[in-house]
């Protein structure tokens, strides 16, 4: 343990927030969140708080338990114990009508992009406007070119999602998700599988979105170059508890092992015992 | 020991399934009233239209086909019997009463669980793994009400259309019979099956395709909501909605009939 940081939520709240945003309330305050898929624990006590306008970026070794973290801040799953507060409503006890509210502010794209394999693309990314607003079905129309083309896909409204490839669908349900200009956006692997150039443009896109609209972003990401350039404050999920919460440089220059092994991109040594498994074909 | 233990934890198995059954069918009706056009809010007609036409329209032919054969069979086997009697003449009460009652709705429901309880469980299944489910959840809309209701009102309003279809061709087909074994000519026969028909029989068998377009949607849908793991899972889930369809159908049958016979006579 790295005892110059702050490590392990202990008392619940982080201080590390960026200046600007210290005097707000947090809009996602995660809170002693423990999740077992039967008896293993996936995660046993997150803490995390997320301010208005601010970029967090979520890391963490494949499966430690990033997207099963997301997915309980967007209220899909039911947890062990604790408490998610979004936008001051408690996601997991809120009535019907407040848990519309809250995910009406929310756009979500996740990690299997999660398309209606039964419309179009054009429909994915208008269902929400169709459902939501009173919108004249022209401007949905528009809404929809545009937002599509904000991810740099054109000319694929009439096409079904199978028809896609992989990134093009990623980037329709990211897309799909900014369809109503939410609040809070929360992106799971967002460029995962996408070629540098257009990674770099939903980079571009996400910072956009920062600035303009002043979005509080979630970010999951394996990238560590695009999650150090959108970054505000990030935090590294190990073992089922977030290791260290900070800004962008506070991560960088983290001491703890499992930190500079992430940022160094270094594999794992391994101990000679590891090797173990070999001996029996020596003999 | 291990064997109670078994039969406990099937036990609590089956009423956690039909807890599960109920709450859904509570949330169809909730959905399906907040939905309706005199409230103002919004039914997806479009969808809901094209869930009849492949419900019913397309299920119209092989429901006749099916329910004819039955008739036919039901004439068959009982004029063989009946003829010992020289009382070839209730053919007519058999086939006009059975296929009314009872014949028409089980079989237009085997042929729908057949064609639409599989396939709702595999689509909304598939839905299921893909997280399309949960992305419809994360867009503030309830996937009951999105995906279950048109069923549910396609099914509503097809089933008994399709029962309707399963009694015609059944008793048309018991007048070919009669009409090669009685000389008796089709529109005499109709006759005397209208008369033979009370309203005890139209009711009961409107009830029965209520009843089991009721369950065909839900159990089709709870299966597809609950589908875990991958493809093999939705694979499961279709294979289980189909018996316990099957199953519960019949189970319904049992009491509707029970019901009819004991309490209106
Ligand atoms: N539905 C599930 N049932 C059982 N275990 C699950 C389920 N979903 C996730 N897990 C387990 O939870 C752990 C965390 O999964 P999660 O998908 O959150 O990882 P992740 O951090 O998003 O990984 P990746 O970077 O590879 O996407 C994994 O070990 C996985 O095995
Ligand atoms: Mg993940």
């Amino acid at each position: 343990m790295t005892p110059n940081l702050q490590t392990r939520g202990g008392n619940g709240a982080d201080s590390r927030a960026l200046p600007h945003l210290l005097g707000n309330e947090p809009i996602i305050a995660v809170r002693g969140l423990e999740v077992a898929y039967g008896n293993r624990y996936v995660l046993r006590g997150v803490d995390l708080d997320v301010y208005p306008g601010e970029t967090m970026v979520i890391l963490g070794a494949s499966g430690s338990g990033k997207s099963t973290l997301l997915r309980h801040i967007e209220g899909l799953g039911k947890p062990s114990s604790g408490t998610i507060m979004v936008k001051g409503v408690d996601i997991c006890s809120a009535s019907r009508k407040e848990l519309k509210n809250v995910r009406r502010a929310m756009g979500v794209s996740f990690q299997s992009a999660a398309m209606f394999n039964s419309m179009t693309v054009g429909d994915n990314v208008a269902l929400p406007l169709r459902e939501h607003t009173n919108l004249a079905e022209s401007t949905i129309r528009l809404m929809t070119k545009m937002k599509l083309q904000q991810v740099g896909l054109s000319g694929v409204e009439d096409l079904y999602p199978s028809q896609l490839s992989g990134g093009m669908r990623k980037r329709a349900s990211v897309a799909r998700a900014l369809a109503m200009d939410p609040e809070i956006l929360l992106f799971d692997e967002p460029s995962a599988g996408l070629d540098p150039i257009i990674a770099a443009g939903i980079d571009e896109l996400i910072l956009h979105l920062k600035k303009a609209f002043k979005m509080t972003i979630v970010i999951v990401t394996h990238e560590m170059q695009s999650a150090f350039l959108i970054a505000d404050r990030m935090c590294m999920l190990y073992q089922g508890e977030i290791l260290a919460v900070g800004t962008v440089d506070e991560i960088r220059n983290h001491r703890h092992p499992h930190i500079r092994r992430f940022v160094d991109r270094a594999a794992n040594r391994f101990d000679k015992s590891d090797h173990s498994y070999l001996t029996g074909f020596e003999s | 020991m291990t064997f109670l233990e078994s039969i406990g934890r099937s036990t609590v198995e089956k009423v956690e399934y039909i807890g599960g059954l109920a709450i859904q069918f509570w949330r169809g009706l909730v959905s399906s009233w907040r939905i309706n056009p005199f409230t103002g809010s919004r039914l997806r007609w479009k969808t809901t239209v094209r869930q009849m036409a492949v419900i019913g329209v397309q299920a119209l032919p092989v429901v006749c086909l099916i329910s004819g054969a039955t008739g036919l069979i039901m004439a068959l086997q009982g004029g063989a019997e009946l003829r010992k009697f020289g009382a070839m003449g209730v053919v007519i009460n058999l086939v006009g009463t059975s296929m009314t009652r009872e014949l028409g709705p089980l079989m237009a429901a085997i042929v729908v669980i057949g064609r639409s309880g599989s396939s709702i469980s595999a689509e909304i299944g598939a839905m299921t793994v893909t997280e399309e489910i949960d992305a419809l959840r994360t867009m503030a809309l309830d996937p009951v009400e999105f995906v279950l209701v048109p069923k549910y009102i396609a099914m509503m309003a097809m089933m008994p259309c399709l029962t309707v279809a399963a009694v015609f061709s059944g008793i048309l087909a018991g007048g070919i019979f009669t009409y090669y074994t009685l000389d008796m000519t089709l529109s005499v026969y109709l006759q005397r099956t209208a008369e033979i028909l009370m309203m005890r029989d139209i009711v009961s068998s409107m009830a029965k395709a209520v009843a089991f377009g009721t369950i065909i949607v839900h159990v089709g849908c709870f299966e597809g909501f609950t589908v875990t793991g991958g493809p093999e899972g939705v694979g499961r889930s279709t294979t289980n909605a189909v018996v316990k369809s099957i199953f519960l159908v019949v189970l319904a049958d049992l009491l509707f009939t029970a019901f009819f016979y004991f309490f209106w006579r």
